[in-house]
């Protein structure tokens, strides 16, 4: 029970001191509106077309809603010493990470739910898979929030953990199928397209919604699964050898 | 003062290196239940690098560490529950106020809403911050973090207290009052292990001391023990014109109950076990051309002990107060 309470604690400060901020509220509407807005005026085709379309503008939106605030505060917790006081406590590094990083995932997951709002008043979604939909978000909001989390703890500066991010984030924006299918991809950059885990989600994405997925969903579950696992195992390791020396 | 035999830190061949640098060399100590005990050394002694392997926010590599008997490379979050700490810097929350920063501290260990306000009020209370409790931490004064760093090292009632330089760089006032919370907590019998470089702070406060000097402990004794070379010793500086440093010998022949020591340029030391009688020393000085500036007792400390055992000048210690600022050896 203690050990929950230091949880929840831990999430709801970080939710207040970092996620509701009013520019992370608005960065929250505005980034996906501005997207939508973005490739629909370039695709040209009617409203059926946001369909095709929700699944990239909701993949964006979790993964910069997610990489860049995790990445920053963390690096800023630790560059101002407070996040010693977290390491200090009584509770497990394991659940101490899931708690800093569950502000994060949240954050990731009502962002993704903005493009579906938006979309909702637009088109008619009586089609989409929602048992699908559901879980793939979370998921992808894991993954990306471990993505956050694997640069924050492989840098020791916030300008770092920007550039870091942005290294990750633009190529998986081209490489993971979001708005252009992996086969129009060169052949050479296709084997890459398969070690990015939001590949896995973003199938699933586009066969809930439009019903054109390339791999079975069990398939993409088990691999975000693994993606999730593999990344916070990874982070948690170079958190025992970078910061506690 | 509580005390008793079971030790609540036990330090077995602590070693620690960063590269090539040896922070920690093979040191070994115990700080028994209810000791205020101090670590006393010079900037980069290795003081800060013990207290972070005794809490777990540093690896051994090699050594043990036992906190109440437990093994904390074996068990750590089981040593962490029963400690508290208080680092050389603040580490708080600067977008939370005093009052949210006590109480998420306390909701790290476990304590319930109700009993977490509680605490954090009566904590602002008495290190005088019930005015600042609702303005942010960013705004708050050094002096006023460091005591709201010291109320988040407490706010969960510890057994055992890691103190980490708790009063360098603060004003004389807050000083005072920290050193009073430190000697009621130990009155309560809370085992205190306080980390400074003020050489008076640790002769006020602790009840044992070990002098850590390049990573390595040189002495570990009680503090009275340590004070016995220097006790009921008198002795009188002497400022003199330069010519006066050539004249230790004949004041040696006529003043044979004193010993003469000059310990600078125009400086003479004159110890005795008797008090010294400065009007014929002045006068035998005076009518041989040399002019006295200055005479000036003073009761040995414990920094003459340190400045001994360790071979440190007593001015490096002087300076690092004058560097740190604050109301530390006041």
């Amino acid at each position: 029970m203690k050990r929950w309470i230091a949880f929840w604690n831990i999430l709801a400060k970080d939710m207040r001191a970092y996620y509701l901020k009013p520019p992370n509220i608005s960065w929250g509407i505005i980034f996906p509106l501005a997207w939508t807005g973005m490739f629909f005026i370039r695709s040209g085709s009617g409203m059926e077309s946001i369909l095709t379309l929700l699944p990239g503008v909701m993949t964006i939106s979790i993964l910069f809603g997610t990489t860049s605030m995790l990445a920053v505060t963390i690096t800023f917790e630790k560059r101002s010493r407070s996040f010693e006081r977290l390491l200090l406590a009584p509770i497990s590094l394991e659940l101490l990470m899931l708690a800093k990083t569950s502000g994060a995932i949240l954050f990731g997951v009502a962002n993704a739910f903005v493009p579906i709002i938006i979309a909702a008043f637009l088109t008619d979604l009586s089609g989409i898979a929602w048992f699908l939909i559901v879980p793939a978000i979370l998921l992808m909001g894991i993954v990306s929030t471990f993505i956050g989390l694997f640069i924050a703890v492989s840098v020791s500066e916030i300008f770092e953990a920007q550039t870091f991010s942005n290294f990750f984030r633009f190529p998986m924006i081209f490489l993971c199928g979001l708005f252009f299918p992996i086969i129009a991809l060169p052949v050479f950059l296709r084997p890459l397209s398969y070690v990015l885990p939001l590949t896995y989600g973003v199938d699933i994405l586009h066969g809930a919604i439009h019903n054109e997925h390339i791999m079975s969903f069990t398939l993409d579950f088990i691999i975000l699964g693994a993606f999730c696992i593999g990344l916070f195992a990874l982070s948690l390791r170079n958190i025992k050898r970078r910061w506690i020396v | 003062m509580k005390s008793n035999n079971q030790p609540a830190v036990e330090v077995l061949s602590l070693t620690k290196r960063y590269g090539d640098v040896i922070a920690v060399d093979d040191i070994s100590f115990q700080v028994n239940g209810g000791e205020l005990f101090g670590f006393l050394g010079p900037n980069g002694a290795g003081k800060t690098t013990t207290i972070n392997m005794l809490t777990g926010l540093a690896r051994l590599d090699a050594g043990i560490v036992r906190i109440n008997g437990i093994e904390s490379t074996q068990n750590p979050k089981a040593a962490q529950h029963l400690v508290g700490v208080v680092p050389d810097e603040s580490n708080l929350y600067p977008e939370l106020t005093g009052f949210e920063n006590l109480c998420f501290c306390a909701a790290l260990y476990g304590m319930r809403k109700n009993e977490r306000q509680t605490r954090a009020r009566e904590l602002l209370d008495t290190f005088g911050l019930t005015d600042a409790a609702d303005r942010k931490f960013a705004g708050y004064s050094r002096g006023m973090k460091r005591k709201l760093t010291f109320a988040a090292g407490i706010i969960h009632q510890p057994p055992i207290l890691f103190l980490d330089e708790p009063t360098t760089g603060i004003d004389v006032a807050s000083a005072r009052q920290v050193r009073q919370i430190i000697a009621d907590l130990h009155r309560k019998g809370t085992t205190v292990f306080l980390t400074t470089h003020y050489i008076e702070e640790a002769e006020r406060l602790c009840e044992r001391i070990a002098f850590i000097v390049n990573g390595r402990i040189v002495r570990t004794d009680r503090t009275a023990d340590l004070l016995q070379p220097v006790k009921g010793k008198n002795v009188l500086l002497l400022s003199v014109s330069d010519s006066g440093a050539n004249l230790s010998g004949e004041m040696t022949s006529v003043f044979p109950q004193y010993q003469f020591q000059s310990t600078a340029p125009g400086q003479v030391q004159v110890e005795s076990v008797e008090p010294v009688n400065i009007g014929p020393l002045v006068r035998f000085l005076e009518e041989r051309g040399v002019q006295v500036t200055e005479a000036r007792r003073y009761l040995p400390s414990l920094e003459d002990v340190f400045v001994q055992v360790t071979g440190i000048e007593a001015g490096l210690m002087q300076r690092e107060k004058e560097k740190a600022g604050g109301g530390g050896n006041q």
